[in-house]
């Protein structure tokens, strides 16, 4: 693990029954950086930020998240680990049964035990971050698809994770609401300094919001680099994607 | 051909039996671990509190509405079939053994298990499908602590309670049904009825609500926790939920009525 790298994932491999889905996956991800994994639907890439957050386990392979390898942890001693990572679910996976004040304010009331005021006013700080100020009281079910994502990023972001992860963030969204969620991923990016890894199959998206790109196809990380080097790439695959739908 | 469609059926019903033991183990594995985690913190009384009115409160009108026509129908039936031979003024007797040891608990808790097993399915069956349970676990809370644990705790203290309730209100219902129609005196049909009781049988209205608190608690959760392929999903998990508690119900009554009659 280098230096600089806040997460190594080294010959990770999944399967779910007989799909091969991960097939010694290798990708080092640097501090303060912002990855966007992109690829075909279905090719892995949310599996690998599940495997990531301890959610589903490797079948081999090593995941280290700040020099800590994770996969042979309980699922006890995954929780600090798991405090310094926020993930953004591509369903948004906001608890339906709370408001969107106690959705945000979730881990902090459950792990943090902050008073009821100081959560009260990270969750306004937070709503306020993502344009969303004054939602407090509102259930997820009164919310559109692009207010759903934006209050699950306010979640993810609530106890400032050293780790932030977006699995098809602007999946389903028109185009304005999926420019302020990519213009939101960037400012996350540069107020707070976090480590961002994007997976998304679009490419708009994943342009807009990369320090660098990775590309996975069949398992593995076929190409990685900058915008720039990924599009001189010489694979086909890579080619063929980048040169989006025609 | 025959030995091919033979080994074919016999692959099959392998396949059946080794995922029902291992859904059986699994089960087995849920309950143990949502008891278990009763002991660890955080309690979430609050939630278990809200369980309880959810399970226990609200399932009262309809527990009282079954048992109080089941002990109306019960006195009726048995009053005119036991004047044939003369024993009408015994209703009592029959209708509180017949309520304390099989209809209380076991219709308490079918009733239990088809509008809160279902419920517990459903919303643990929608909250995997969505991933809201991903979405816990990434922000460091054991669901099977949260979501099971405090369902079981609650079910437990309220089913034997509604089932206490259910037993005093067929009584009464019986009570209605021996005085207004019977004409059988109310302070005869008191002491018929508590002549008539034994310990067992409070044993049985105790034993029973406990064991059918477990099975409606685990099976409900375990659906949910495994419900997959989105609302589809759900429904079936819903669906599978009620059907195994209720078969099982009728089951462990079978299992319990024998024990304890073994034993007294």
């Amino acid at each position: 693990m280098a230096e600089h790298d806040k997460i190594l994932l080294r010959e990770v491999y999944k399967e779910f029954g007989s799909t091969k889905v991960l097939q010694g996956l290798n990708l080092a991800i640097r501090a303060g950086e912002t990855l966007v994994v992109m690829g075909r639907s279905g090719c892995g890439k949310s599996v690998m930020l599940k495997i990531l957050l301890g959610l589903i386990l490797p079948d081999s392979g090593e995941i280290v998240i700040d020099d800590q390898e994770i996969t042979q942890l309980s699922e006890k001693d995954l929780v600090p680990i798991r405090q310094k990572i926020g993930m953004l679910f591509q369903g948004s996976a906001l608890f339906d049964s709370l408001t969107v004040g106690e959705n945000v304010g979730y881990a902090l009331k459950e792990h943090f035990k902050m008073p009821t005021e100081e959560i009260q006013q990270v969750v306004k700080k937070n709503l306020s971050f993502v344009d969303l100020a004054g939602a407090e009281d509102l259930m997820p079910a009164a919310l559109s698809g692009g207010m759903k994502k934006r209050v699950a990023l306010a979640r993810a972001m609530a106890y400032q994770p050293e780790i932030l992860l977006y699995d098809e963030p602007t999946t389903g969204l028109d185009p304005i609401t999926a420019t302020t969620i990519n213009a939101l991923i960037r400012k996350t990016q540069q107020e707070l300094g976090v480590t961002s890894i994007v997976v998304t199959h679009e490419l708009d998206s994943g342009f807009s919001v990369a320090d660098r790109i990775a590309v996975i196809n069949d398992g593995v990380i076929i190409e990685i680099g900058s915008l720039h080097e990924v599009q001189k790439s010489k694979n086909n695959f890579v080619k063929l994607f980048l040169a989006g739908p025609k | 051909m025959n030995k091919n469609f033979f080994n074919e059926k016999l692959r099959v019903v392998g396949q059946q039996f080794s995922q029902f033991m291992i859904n059986l183990h699994d089960m087995f594995e849920l309950f143990g671990r949502s008891f278990a985690l009763l002991f660890n913190r955080p309690a979430y009384f609050r939630d278990t509190l809200a369980q309880m009115h959810s399970i226990g409160v609200r399932s009262l009108p309809i527990v009282v509405l079954v048992c109080t026509f089941t002990g109306m129908v019960l006195a009726l039936q048995a009053g005119y079939a036991m004047a044939i031979y003369g024993a009408k003024m015994y209703v009592g007797s029959l209708v509180s053994i017949s309520l304390l040891r099989e209809l209380g608990p076991v219709l308490t808790a079918v009733v239990v298990a088809g509008r809160v097993g279902a419920g517990i399915a459903a919303e643990i069956g929608s909250m995997q499908v969505t991933e809201q349970i991903d979405a816990m676990r990434a922000l460091g809370t054991n669901p099977v602590k949260k979501l099971s644990s405090t369902r079981l705790v609650a079910i437990l203290i309220m089913l034997p309670i509604l089932t206490f309730i259910g037993n005093g209100v067929g009584i009464l219902g019986a009570l209605l049904i021996a005085v207004g129609n019977l004409n059988i005196a109310g302070s005869f049909f008191w002491t018929t009825v508590f002549n008539a009781i034994t310990f067992e049988d409070l044993l049985n209205s105790l034993l029973k609500p406990i064991a059918f608190a477990m099975i409606i608690s685990t099976i409900g959760c375990f659906m949910g926790f495994h419900a997959s392929g989105g609302t589809k999903g759900v429904g079936e998990a819903t669906t599978r939920s009620v059907v195994v508690s209720i078969v099982l119900i009728f089951l462990v009554d079978f299992l319990i009525t024998n024990f304890i009659l073994t034993i007294s």
